[in-house]
């Protein structure tokens, strides 16, 4: 595993996403509730772009006519065809042992941290797990005091 | 020069080579005049009924044409005066006797849900099941039956469900495909629960209010037209009780689809299990596929058959994704039965006991 600096975090407001890309991935980069999650732009029934999903409450229902809705508990639904997937997990609401959707761990680390670990490793280097992602160049030289949105990939 | 018209007789176990036990899944007793339950009427419905000249429900002859074969078969028509299938000998040695059944669901449908008298209907209702329990469930223990219910009143369909439901060889209620409602709405509630109370199974059959178009989009021409589009009727009523969430509120919900085939079956679940993933938010209490609901609390009778070679048939009883589903039914005495040696040789050896018995044992709780 890997991580990577994708974004600052006052880049994506509570409420908003960002797509961002490493490497070859492209992925949909969530905020919600003071957290930030991260899943791959690909829903796994046709390739539609996950990053512009509604962002939708979990829904449930006991008995026809009764709705139980759970704010907190936050699924995107796939602009293409409505599949739902838990924005923590991946999962696919449905089909929760079949369908799920790549996610990430994303988290938040101040500038310094990062830029005292990269330091620690060299710069550009690759071995302490974290390894500088596509931002480095344009952050660090903005403000080592902001903080960054970091995912955990596999290489 | 142009080829005879064959007409193959009836198939019979002889015929079809089947040597198994057999469980007819619908067999039809009808009523050929109202004569035959005055006996079982209240005097003043009797009065009402001469002294308006009522003959038949209206819907009866628009939904079974009297001389269409698909109504009758040309060699159940008695020709001695008595009307197809209206008295018990008849089913006994048309049906029963050929097929070597060890028991038969007998439905009598007379289109009391094509009458809109509220009274009358219920009445009429009542009188046909009297009649259905004294002249023939009384005397064949091999039969069991649907009961008729006044249909566009749920309340009072439950009431009459209460009041023979516990009859031993009553297993089913009639309802006709064509409703002015759908069957999963929640007005149906009195009924379904009264369904449940008595264990008893919907018996969603051809027929049904006479009311509305009966495409559902507007009047056909053609009779032809007319009993190939209930094949839609069928596919919407199914896909509300689906979508209403009826067997999420009734658990113990048991749906025969009588008369109305299977061959459409999967693709409509196929439709069903693809959009249900995107609209799921619409219906939330339908927490598991199509497929998952159907196969586990509705059966079909194998009537009417349509006809395709039997290599496609044994793909589409595959498709079903079960043995258990499909019940052998004569549809005895209308024309549809459709060929069941090609049934029998398109379906899997694990499947034919099923198919011709014990699904419908199971389902029906025949013991």
């Amino acid at each position: 595993m890997a991580k990577y600096v994708v974004a600052r975090a006052a880049d994506i407001p509570e409420g908003g996403r960002r797509l961002v890309r490493v490497g070859e991935r492209e992925i949909a980069v969530f905020h919600f509730g003071g957290r930030f999650f991260a899943l791959l732009n690909r829903c796994p029934h046709a390739a539609g772009p996950l990053c512009k999903g509604r962002v939708v409450g979990l829904l449930e229902s006991g008995d026809p006519g009764t709705y139980s809705f759970d704010a907190s508990d936050r699924y995107v639904s796939c602009p293409w065809h409505g599949w739902e997937f838990s924005i923590e997990t991946g999962q696919s609401y449905f089909d929760p042992k079949r369908t799920r959707v790549r996610s990430y761990p994303a988290g938040v680390a101040p500038g310094e941290e990062i830029v005292a670990e990269m330091d620690a490793e060299g710069q550009g280097g690759d071995t302490g797990g974290r390894r500088p992602g596509p931002y480095k160049a344009e952050i660090f030289p903005v403000d080592v005091e902001d903080e960054y949105v970091v995912l955990t990939l596999p290489r | 020069m142009t080829a005879p018209v064959v007409v193959s007789p009836p198939e019979t176990r002889e015929t079809v080579g089947w040597t198994g036990t057999v469980i007819d899944a619908d067999v039809h007793a009808s009523l050929t005049s109202l004569d035959q339950v005055k006996p079982f009427l209240a005097p003043h419905w009797v009065e009402f009924i001469e002294d308006r000249g009522f003959h038949r429900p209206m819907g009866i002859d628009v939904t079974y044409p009297p001389n269409s074969p698909t109504t009758v078969r040309d060699e159940w028509r008695p020709g001695d005066g008595r009307g197809a299938a209206s008295d018990l000998s008849l089913l006994q040695s048309q049906a029963l006797d050929p097929w070597g059944s060890e028991k038969a669901v007998l439905t009598c449908y007379h289109a009391v849900d094509s009458i809109r008298h509220p009274d009358f209907a219920g009445a009429l209702a009542a009188a046909i099941n009297d009649w259905v329990i004294e002249d023939w469930l009384s005397k064949d223990s091999r039969l069991v039956a649907s009961m008729t219910v006044p249909a566009r009143d749920p309340f009072a369909a439950a009431r009459e469900i209460d009041r023979v439901g516990d009859h031993p060889q009553i297993v089913q209620v009639l309802m006709g495909v064509r409703s002015d409602r759908l069957y999963g709405r929640r007005d149906w509630y009195p009924l379904m629960e009264a369904l449940i109370r008595h264990d008893l199974v919907f018996g969603l059959h051809y027929g049904g209010t006479a009311d509305g178009p009966p495409s559902p989009t507007g009047w056909a021409s053609w009779f032809l037209e007319e009993t190939v589009a209930e094949v839609q009727v069928y596919a919407a009523q199914l896909t509300s009780l689906l979508a209403e969430g009826a067997f999420q509120k009734f658990p113990d919900l048991r749906v025969a689809v009588l008369e109305g085939g299977f061959t459409w079956l999967s693709p409509l679940l196929w439709r069903i299990d693809k959009d249900l993933k995107g609209l799921r938010r619409d219906v939330p209490w339908v927490t598991e596929s199509a497929s998952e609901l159907v196969r586990r609390h509705m059966r079909f009778s194998t009537a009417p058959l349509d006809r395709m070679p039997v290599d496609e048939l044994a793909r589409c009883l595959e498709w079903l994704g079960t043995d258990d589903l499909l019940m052998f039914a004569t549809d005895y005495p209308h024309g549809s039965a459709g060929s069941v040696a090609t049934l029998l040789e398109a379906a899997p050896d694990s499947m034919r006991p099923n198919l011709m018995a014990e699904t419908a044992r199971a389902f029906y709780r025949l013991g």
